[in-house]
């Protein structure tokens, strides 16, 4: 597991909630998950393809995520599964660009798919067999967890220029 | 709440936005800000298809536009409509950032960028800034500063 790419995304859920939720947030919880992700509530998945490459979920109680909702909202919103669909792909977003604009700024190049909603009781397919880094983050609005799998695919372009070619 | 004066137009008529953005929450708070600003939402769309619909429809001084959308996306939108409305006030509110995505939008005729999660004051002193150039404004500062509002 490389840190270095983990905690831009890190940083940015730590800002991105803090701001956007109006209130402090703490990191309450860190653990290596090796197995199949095993969903809390509603998971949204990113992809990343390019010079790096791997995967993050965020995930909330579908709870919560009215409570995110009615925050992002400025006024009180009524559960729905649509609410809660859109406010996990809402925060999902902000959170990963957020930490791609960190990681494009240091010269990695790559390709953010759309969020995945994950509402059944089904496995998160692709999951199992992936080293992650599980993140649990106090916040105004409650728990929201973060299970982020990344790792280089190729160099940056400016180490891979700097490399003399062999004869 | 913090408290901000009052961005107007030259004839003191209230700023007229439409809001561009696929989650119904990015658009709710950012028309939450722009009734804080004293302004008045003109006209809201989803994508960017609809968005240059609204334009033509409704004519807004300005433009806040999402970058990653359904159907179309903010900088092809921001294109097409800059093609037709060269005066177009468009400014790119997105979560991501990065250089290559500001330099593109900024290119097709984008006036600003500010990134997600919004925050009130940052987008006050861009729209400041943006409105600053307002054609009907000449000689005068475009952004009137009226009455304070909550």
């Amino acid at each position: 597991m490389r840190m270095e790419l983990i905690q831009p995304f890190i940083n940015a859920a730590d800002a991105v909630f803090a701001e956007s939720l109006q209130g402090p947030t703490k990191i309450i919880d860190v653990e290596m998950d090796e197995n199949a992700y095993r969903r809390k509530g509603v998971a949204a998945l990113i992809s990343i393809k390019g010079d790096i490459e791997g995967r993050v979920i965020l995930d909330i109680s579908p709870e919560v995520a009215v409570k995110v909702a009615s925050v992002l909202a400025g006024t009180p919103i009524e559960a729905s599964e649509q609410v809660v669909r859109e406010t996990v792909c809402e925060l999902a977003n902000m959170v990963i660009g957020n930490s791609v604009t960190l990681l494009n700024d240091q010269g990695f190049h790559f390709k953010v798919f759309p969020p995945e909603v994950h509402m059944n009781e089904s496995g998160l397919a692709g999951s199992a067999d992936t080293e992650a880094l599980v993140i649990c983050i106090e916040t105004p609005c409650g728990d929201i967890f973060l299970n982020i799998a990344m790792r280089y695919l190729h160099r940056r372009r400016s180490e891979r220029t700097a490399v003399p070619a062999l004869d | 709440m913090k408290q901000f004066a009052a961005l107007l137009r030259k004839d003191h008529q209230p700023v007229r936005y439409l809001v561009v953005d696929d989650s119904v929450f990015a658009r709710k708070n950012l028309i939450k800000m722009i009734e804080m600003f004293g302004g008045e939402l003109a006209g809201e769309a989803g994508d960017g298809l609809t968005a240059i619909a609204e334009f033509n429809r409704i004519k807004p001084d300005i433009v806040l536009m999402d970058i990653t959308m359904p159907q179309m996306e903010g900088i092809e939108a921001v294109e097409r409509i800059v093609r037709q409305h060269s005066d177009a006030r468009i400014v790119m509110v997105s979560s991501v950032g990065y250089q290559e995505n500001i330099l593109a939008a900024l290119q097709k005729g984008a006036k600003h960028f500010v990134q997600k999660p919004v925050k009130p004051e940052v987008l006050y002193e861009i729209l400041r800034y943006v409105l600053s150039d307002d054609p009907n404004a000449s000689g005068a500062p475009t952004a009137l500063v009226g009455e304070s509002r909550s």
